[in-house]
């Protein structure tokens, strides 16, 4: 196993971002430009649109054990691709309501929209975010979650078909 | 897989935070790794050899550089390893500098990041697959939108090197502001004797065509094949025959039409000509001022047109024209001042805008050159200038440095002296901006040789006393409040993006800063180039500039567009989405979502309906996949597995 998986002894909780290229990924780019100091418990997977982030990334990602999901975008109106974020944003809000029922905290999760010269912007957005997963504490074992969720026979959409490469 | 991770100390910028030896080690232990180690600059020439050289020693498949963001060098380390003999989409990036060393202070919880993100990097490295370009062909047509001295540098230097150019053009005449201008600083020289060589080489040029009174409405396709839809709005004149002789302008009874040329401090007519040196000289109407249009009766131009263009009939037109670059030139407009209750807000007649006070210092002008003042027409003596109206003012949401008000004040300052001998001239400053050659040479000049007085602090008042005008302020050196008597206040007006930018960023796909200036692809090494392929930024729509530096701009964006038409064909971003046609079921949902058309209803062999991407016209940006019920279109290079595998390497699924 690598060295690096058990974050919690740091301190540290578990909190996947997914970001958009154009904007948010280029905005967290410019915040460490500008050396804003950010909480180090965020780790960035970058997508070319927030329209690319299915919400079962997110779910699994929780349902995997972490401890908060943050999503940050173009603002509306702004998409490199016209209207992705909105798009994510119906997906994402549908997403919130399904997450009580699937026994994780809705407050686990956050989107956002942060430009490519909101340096400041982004670097708010992760103190707050941060703070407020620490301020939740680690995510409760998950196995409960899955067990029930294969009950609500969700358990397809939670593990990863094999149909991705395509 | 055999994967090598290469991790950069990029200098001490990573290094020093984040432990490069030991997270090479680490970055060791993730599966199908067989090579890694740590390297002072991985994107030099040593550190790129050495790429090489690991991937034919150790049989490598895959490769990650874990180092600064990949929007900084994904594009060189791809080619690295191409040059290796790796397909070039068998590469990731971990950012462990803009990411990880830059923002976290913790050495050890740093090196902990970098080591998960590299993590993330080989998970989706050993669910990636090669991906190869198609290639296609590029449309050598430029289009530049918008004709200032930006616009024209860069039309003449693509035109000169063979490109055809369309320039569009929102006003009747190209020329920008600097048409309006008198002289320019530093060298105090006409500023139409500059330009206007140029404005005629862009009328004459064989391989240039001119759309003025034009905008762009609609853009679609991607670079190297643009269709850019043009609106040519209706002037009511036939240009194709207009001589610009200009004898429907003598006639025109409408003589109380505002003049934007003139910055409105003067009238024209209904139809007229902007000025003498206009490209294209033609006659255009202002349909909210002509008595035919509103109110049905005069038709005088028609009737004393002597070649029969007059049109009251006519509409806008949209043309269509395939380019396959285009240069943004746009520029922009003065900050409306009449926020500033201090100096009258808008409401004193002999406060003026500096671009006003330009008007009335041109020979071309409406008094002639002769510096008088609009609300009785007497020359000035006393003559105020205030800098920063609308500059690092934070308060006004305008915190930036409008960059060339000290430079144009003090020359604004030298002509009124050279206008008016017995003048005397104050300009109120916050600090004198004067970087540039001979630029602070040039504002001491204005002190020591043309006696300016330059008092350095804020306006706080301007109100009428009598015919003139009294100015408060502080001089904060002397330590003192002062007031003057002036005859005429010049406020120097800071500059705000030309109104609609935001549409046509829209438009364009480009995205704008928090001030709504264009943004460059990289504020150091892209500085003409945007986030979109093929659309590139000069002049002051990208931020604001002088005059020479608007050049420069322009002939780098030109040079820019001629390197992407030297090639005969482009070859395509594999990025694109894939139809997986044994999972379609042909719903079509993706045709449907998909916002640039790029999807099309197709069918198999055996006519079952299947899901048809168009690689080229597709964006990538994944929305359909996201879409789909089946899973059946994916986004190469960010697959469903290769995002999920991203995923479990940081948060493992669990085991039950
Ligand atoms: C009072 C004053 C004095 C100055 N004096 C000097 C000087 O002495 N020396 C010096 O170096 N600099 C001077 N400057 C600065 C100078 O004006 C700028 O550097 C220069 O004009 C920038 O050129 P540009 O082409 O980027 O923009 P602009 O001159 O603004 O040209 C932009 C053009 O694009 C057109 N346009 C806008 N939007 C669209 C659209 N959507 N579609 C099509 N066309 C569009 C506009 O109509 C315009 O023609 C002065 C500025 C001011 C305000
Ligand atoms: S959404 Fe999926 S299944 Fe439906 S047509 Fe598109 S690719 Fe085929
Ligand atoms: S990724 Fe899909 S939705 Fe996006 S442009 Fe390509 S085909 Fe259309």
């Amino acid at each position: 196993m690598p060295p690096s998986n058990d974050l919690k002894d740091g301190g540290e909780l578990r909190i996947i971002g997914f970001l958009c290229n154009w904007c948010s990924y280029s905005g967290a780019d410019a915040a460490g430009v500008a050396r804003l100091e950010q909480p180090t418990d965020l780790r960035i997977i970058r997508t070319p649109c927030t329209g690319r982030i299915d919400p079962l990334f997110i779910l699994r990602a929780l349902i995997n054990g972490a401890d908060g999901v943050l999503v940050s975008g173009c603002h509306p109106g702004d998409c490199h691709y016209v209207e992705g974020n909105f798009h994510a944003r119906r997906r994402l809000e549908t997403l919130k309501r399904i997450l009580p029922i699937s026994g994780i905290d809705p407050e686990r999760f956050k989107y956002t929209w942060v430009s490519a010269s909101e340096s400041g912007r982004w670097q708010e957005t992760v103190r707050e975010f941060t703070a407020k997963i620490h301020a939740l504490g680690p995510a409760p074992r998950m196995t409960d979650v899955v067990s029930r969720s294969k009950d609500l026979s969700l358990e397809g959409l939670l593990l990863q078909d094999e149909n991705g490469g395509a | 897989m055999h994967i090598g991770v290469f991790v950069c100390h990029c200098g001490s910028n990573i290094s020093g935070t984040v432990d490069c030896p030991q997270t090479a080690k680490a970055a060791g232990e993730f599966p199908d790794v067989v090579y890694s180690t740590d390297e002072m600059y991985t994107c030099s020439e040593p550190g790129q050899e050495s790429i090489i050289r690991a991937i034919k020693e150790h049989n490598l498949d895959g490769v990650v550089v874990a180092s600064c963001s990949p929007r900084m060098h994904e594009a060189t380390f791809r080619r690295t390893v191409e040059r290796a003999g790796l397909n070039p989409y068998m590469f990731e990036m971990a950012n462990i500098r803009e990411h990880v060393s830059w923002v976290g202070r913790d050495k050890a919880l740093n090196t902990r990041k970098a080591i998960d993100l590299i993590g993330m990097a080989v998970a989706k490295l050993r669910n990636g697959t090669p991906l190869f370009s198609e290639r296609f062909n590029v449309t050598r047509k430029l289009m530049v939108i918008g004709g200032g001295v930006a616009g024209i540098q860069a039309a003449l230097d693509a035109a000169d090197s063979g490109i055809e150019v369309v320039l569009v053009e929102r006003e009747t005449t190209i020329g920008g502001k600097m048409a309006k201008l008198d002289k320019t600083f530093p060298t105090i020289d006409c500023s139409s004797c500059v330009l206007g060589p140029k404005m005629v080489e862009v009328a004459q040029h064989p391989k240039i065509t001119l759309y003025a009174a034009s905008e762009v409405d609609n853009v679609s396709g991607y670079v190297g094949n643009f269709t850019v839809q043009v609106r040519k709005r209706a002037v009511y004149v036939d240009w194709d025959a207009c001589t610009g002789c200009g004898l429907c302008t003598e006639k025109c009874p409408s003589r109380k039409t505002p003049d934007p040329f003139n910055e409105l401090i003067a009238t024209t007519t209904a139809i007229n000509i902007p000025f003498p040196q206009a490209i294209p000289k033609k006659a255009t109407i202002n349909p909210d001022y002509c008595l035919q249009l509103t109110k049905g009766k005069c038709g005088v131009c028609a009737k004393v047109c002597p070649v029969g263009c007059i049109d009251f009939e006519q509409q806008d037109k949209i043309e269509e024209v395939q380019v396959g670059a285009i240069v943004v030139a746009t520029g922009y407009d003065l900050f409306d001042y009449s926020v500033y209750k201090q100096y009258g807000a808008g409401k004193l007649p002999d406060v003026i805008t500096s671009l006003q006070y330009e008007r009335l210092l041109n020979a071309s002008g409406p008094t002639g050159g002769h510096v008088l003042r609009p609300s009785d027409g007497a020359e000035p003596k006393h003559v105020v200038f205030i800098q920063c109206v609308g500059s690092r003012d934070k308060s006004k949401g305008r915190a930036y440095c409008s960059s060339f008000c000290c430079m144009y004040t003090a020359k604004q300052a030298i002509l009124t002296k050279s206008h008016l001998p017995d003048s005397q001239s104050y300009v109120f400053y916050m600090d004198i901006r004067s970087p540039g050659k001979g630029y602070d040479e040039f504002t001491r000049r204005t002190q020591e040789l043309y006696g300016a007085q330059y008092i350095r602090g804020r306006v706080s008042s301007i109100h009428q006393h009598g015919s003139s005008l009294v100015v408060r302020g502080a001089d904060t050196l002397a330590g003192m409040q002062v007031e003057i008597k002036a005859d005429l206040v010049v406020l120097a007006v800071g500059i705000e993006p030309s109104r609609n930018s935001q549409k046509l960023a829209a438009t364009l796909h480009i995205s704008a800063d928090t001030d709504g200036f264009f943004m460059e692809g990289h504020p150091k090494l892209k500085p003409v180039e945007t986030n979109t392929a093929g659309v590139f930024l000069a002049g002051c729509c990208q931020g604001p500039r002088d005059i020479p530096t608007s050049v420069s701009m322009g002939s780098a964006a030109a040079a820019k567009a001629m390197v992407l038409f030297s090639n005969e064909q482009l070859e395509s971003d594999p990025q694109v989405a894939t139809v997986n046609a044994t999972r379609c079921v042909g719903c079509y949902k993706c045709v449907k979502t998909c916002p640039f058309g790029a999807i099309l209803e197709s069918e198999d062999r055996w006519k079952n309906p299947k899901a048809e991407v168009l690689p080229t016209i597709c964006k990538g940006c994944g929305i359909c996949s996201v879409t789909c019920p089946h899973g059946a279109i994916q986004l190469n290079h960010f697959t469903d597995n290769q995002l999920l595998a991203e995923v479990n390497a940081i948060c493992p699924l669990p085991t039950i």
